[in-house]
């Protein structure tokens, strides 16, 4: 038993309502997460996140398919019999309570004695450094204390997932940073799985061990921050995170790939037929017309304080970006004709 | 130029608050006037308020008002307060329901009062503070519910999530949670139900038995036999009491939302 | 939804739902039965008689000595005088409560809460005591007579036990009520839309017309509706500040179940009564709905 992943999501699937008007949420969403992983769902606005994270928390029950938590099937328990914990967007801090009573809720609801409710809120408080408002009421703290108290009051309990609804996207963006080097070590201390729910793909790609993107209630694509970035599967993904460069091209099937202004690649493989590369445009570089793959028009040039950007056109009109990171490589003229270079690991071939 | 202000609003104002507290001033003050005739000013005094202070029949009138308005609101908000949890989120038929409950707040009350009557009588239930209890509680339930729903639906429903989150199953999080947010609503909607119950003519005009007339129907029927300083006395502190009630009540109801 | 959530949700309705049904509703449908009956027997009612529309037939008309049926105008001016009175203290209500209402939205939060409380208080205070603060105010003998007699060159006036008297209790019983709809509208308006329509070149007074009172409009049939039910049937204004000859259906009804006892003539009053109510009500729904389909 002591392998068993923290939570396994088995072909969930979720509507709300009924009959025609019903709205389909999530569509057979399967999952594993790790003990002690940071795992972040990311994804637009309106994709299911927070509806995966309720239902692992037991707020929605599912309409198919199956939930564990460390092992054990939870897919029909209510939410005080699962052994997870969350931090609401809105923190859902009581208003009627102390912050030491807020913390200590789930202590006294689990039957502990008096002084051990006492002592474990003040650690959780003194976690987040908020003992010295154990006294005071949320309505007289700020935001980000606020924050602070929510999170103590998840982890008191010591639950084995911590379940994060966009915890973060109300504070400010330097409160935001804080926090989130906050919430990376608080995380590796108390040693458990943090399921984190966010549309920022910086916060995601710096905070977490494995990111799952969800578009429209299906995972895309899930993997570590870095294989999402470089190698995006779908162009959904590629276009949600960062910059990306989309280049139309055709896949040959000698082998190889016709690009725009019909030069050839030698790669990446793909199935005949008409493909979609993507490029970071870190991953492109500037080079002398005529010796690169393509050539191109230099539209316009920016400095950006610690990298040149330079957008060009392609010869199908398309746009292409190239972020140059050395600042000292020749300055080519504006209006210019210019050649690219693309290696072959960097380009990424894409599905729809 | 300020686009809210219009002209002349602030003198129409002034004009309907004169219209509406200069009744009630006159009537205190005469409840306060010395002589007997109550046209004639001489003097100060709180003889008539000491009578109705021995007055046995305004005694008894009170106690009868104070145990029906004190049964039917607490009855009333139990209800309401049970109709307000069901009430809180959508199902089919919600807004029918919500209609039903408040019913008595459309429906002319002296139609209602007839009407209640008719149904007590042809049932062989005899008049009197029973019947009376019965008939406020019905029409006193959209008073306490109002408050109680308003309260609910600023309530947002994570708190409730939150203590479940947090171990706490449905009982648990109702008292530990949920009744402490609700409680000013409930309180709001109780003291509105009792003034409303406690101000009520027309109902117990028609429901009262002998021996148990309510104050208001005790104040009737004195007026209708003649004005006399003690109605004046008796009437200002049945205002008095209103506007404290009302006013805790408006307090309750904005207390920390 | 679970079906434990129904059952649940079902229990907690069941003491409201029962009793507004049975101590309501069910009186109600009763008395609809009863105005189709007779008076008679111990309790006013002849539960045997046939059922018949006589009670209704004699709002209008009542049988000569020779049998004929002829016209008998008194309920019917009675009923006239009762829709007059509505409307025209609903107009009155409507005059007084547009500018209090639009006034008050303009104030700052806290003049805002003290003009509720202030305009909330009156409605909840009992009703027959402020209509006696009238009574004593419009007296004969007091100050307020004479003074209008002083300077009132026709003759001595009477104040009280008139149709005037009546309208001012009226009026002042259900101020409140159009005061506190129109309030919630004004509230919630935004005020750039005036700044829009004075942009696009609205007078002050076009731009009260074709921008405020459009929006405006919902409140203002709320209102109505609220000071326009009550009044039809009120009963103590009239009985305390009106004379015999200025009864409404109110005192109709209480005077067929007091002292004449005749119930089922009662009970078909009061049925006129509802049905009007729902007429109107109705009518509200219908212009409602139009306008939200518009
Ligand atoms: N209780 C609900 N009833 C109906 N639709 C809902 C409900 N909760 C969420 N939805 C819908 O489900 C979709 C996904 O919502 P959500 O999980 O909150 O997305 P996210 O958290 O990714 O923004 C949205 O289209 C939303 O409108
Ligand atoms: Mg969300």
């Amino acid at each position: 038993m002591h392998d068993d992943p923290a939570v396994s999501i088995e072909h969930v699937s979720k509507a709300f309502g009924r009959g025609a008007t019903a709205v389909h949420v999530l569509h057979d969403v399967s999952v594993t997460i790790g003990r002690r992983e940071f795992f972040t769902l990311l994804g637009p606005s309106g994709c299911g996140k927070t509806t995966l994270l309720r239902l692992i928390a037991g707020f929605e029950t599912a309409d198919s398919g199956l939930i564990r938590i460390d092992g054990a099937d939870v897919t029909d328990a209510p939410p005080f019999r699962r052994p997870v914990n969350t931090v609401f967007q809105n923190y859902a801090l009581f208003p009627h309570m102390t912050v030491e009573q807020n913390v200590g809720f789930a202590l006294e609801e689990q039957g502990l004695p008096r002084d051990q409710i006492r002592r474990r809120a003040g650690e959780a408080l003194e976690m987040v450094r908020m003992q010295s408002f154990a006294q005071r009421r949320p309505a007289e703290l700020s935001g980000g204390q606020q924050q602070r108290v929510a999170l103590a009051r998840a982890l008191a309990p010591r639950p084995k997932v911590l379940l994060l609804d966009e915890p973060l996207s109300a504070l400010d963006l330097k409160l935001r940073k804080e926090m989130q080097i906050e919430l990376k070590q608080l995380q590796s201390e108390a040693g458990i799985t943090f399921i984190f729910v966010t549309h920022d793909q910086e916060e995601a790609l710096t905070l977490s061990d494995r990111v799952a993107v969800m578009q429209s209630g299906r995972i895309l694509q899930m993997g570590p921050p870095r294989s999402i970035y470089e190698a995006p599967t779908h162009r959904f993904v590629a276009d949600f995170i960062g910059d990306i460069n989309l280049i139309e091209g055709e896949a040959l099937a000698s082998g190889g790939i016709r690009l725009p202004g019909g030069a050839t690649l030698p790669g990446p493989a793909a199935a005949p037929g008409r493909v979609t590369l993507a490029v970071r445009p870190e991953r492109a570089k500037i080079v002398p017309a005529g010796s690169g793959v393509i050539d191109a028009t230099l539209v316009h040039s920016a400095f950006l304080g610690t990298a040149m950007l330079h957008k060009l056109t392609l010869p199908d009109g398309a746009s292409f970006l190239i972020r140059e990171a050395d600042l000292s490589a020749p300055m080519p003229e504006r209006g210019g004709t210019v050649g690219l270079s693309l290696p072959v690991e960097a380009l990424q071939v894409l599905q729809a | 130029m300020n686009l809210r202000r219009f002209p002349a609003t602030r003198e129409v104002s002034i004009a309907v608050l004169a219209f509406l507290y200069i009744p009630v001033v006159v009537l205190t003050a005469y409840s306060f006037n010395a002589n007997r005739t109550a046209t004639v000013w001489t003097h100060a005094s709180f003889d008539w308020y000491a009578r109705i202070l021995t007055n046995p029949s305004i005694q008894a009138a009170t106690w009868n008002s104070i145990v029906l308005a004190t049964a039917a609101s607490i009855a009333a908000t139990g209800i309401a307060l049970m109709a307000a949890l069901a009430t809180r989120r959508a199902f089919p038929g919600r807004s029918t329901t919500e209609s039903v409950l408040n019913l008595p707040l459309i429906l002319p009350e002296i139609v209602v009062a007839v009407a209640t009557l008719l149904l007590f009588v042809s049932l062989g239930i005899s008049l009197g503070l029973g019947a009376m209890i019965l008939a406020h509680t019905a029409f006193c339930i959209p008073f306490a519910y109002l408050p109680i729903r308003a309260r609910l639906d600023g309530l947002s429903g994570s708190y409730e999530e939150a203590a479940q989150d947090l171990y706490a199953n449905r009982f648990r999080t109702f008292r530990r949670v949920t009744m402490p947010l609700l409680w000013p609503g409930v309180m709001a909607g109780f003291t509105l139900a009792f003034v409303t119950s406690l101000d009520d003519f027309l109902t117990s005009f028609f429901l009262s038995g002998p021996g148990t007339t309510t104050l208001p129907v005790y104040i009737f029927s004195a007026i209708r036999a003649g004005i006399t300083p003690e109605i004046n006395a008796i009437s200002t502190v049945m205002l008095l009491i209103s506007i404290l009630l009302v006013s805790l009540s408006f307090f309750l109801g904005r207390l920390r939302r | 939804m679970t079906s434990s959530a129904t059952v649940r949700r079902g229990l907690l309705l069941l003491p409201a739902l029962a009793i507004i049904l049975l101590l309501i509703g069910l009186p109600l449908g009763l008395m609809g039965w009863v105005s189709l009956l007779q008076k008679g027997g111990s309790s006013g009612v002849d539960w045997s008689a046939p059922p018949s529309i006589g009670n209704y037939l004699r709002l209008v008309w009542e049988e000569d000595f020779d049998g004929t049926m002829i016209l008998n105008p008194t309920y019917l001016v009675i009923f006239l005088r009762s829709v007059a009175q509505a409307a025209v203290t609903t107009f009155l209500c409507l005059c007084l409560g547009l500018p209090v209402a639009l006034w008050m939205a303009g104030l700052s939060k806290t003049g805002r809460n003290v003009m509720l409380l202030l305009i909330t208080i009156p409605f909840w205070t009992n009703l027959l005591v402020r209509n006696y603060a009238w009574l004593i105010i419009l007296r004969e003998d007091g100050w307020t007579a004479r003074a209008v007699n002083a300077v009132w060159p026709f003759g001595p006036v009477q104040l009280l036990y008139n149709d005037v008297a009546v309208a001012i209790g009226l009026t002042y019983s259900f101020l409140p009520f159009m005061i506190l709809p129109l309030y919630s509208v004004f509230e919630k308006f935004d005020w750039r839309l005036i700044e829009a329509a004075h942009d696009l070149g609205a007078t002050r007074r076009r731009a009260l017309k074709r921008v405020v009172l459009p929006l405006v409009m919902p409140g203002i049939v709320a209102g109505s509706l609220l000071v326009f039910i009550p009044c039809l049937g009120a009963f103590v204004t009239p009985a305390l500040l009106g004379g015999g000859k200025t009864a409404m259906l109110g005192n109709v009804i209480q005077a067929q179940f007091g002292s004449a006892r005749n119930w089922p003539f009662g009970a078909a009053v009061s049925v006129v009564l509802l049905a009007i109510m729902l007429v109107v009500m109705t009518a509200m729904a219908l212009w409602r709905n139009r306008r939200a389909a518009a």
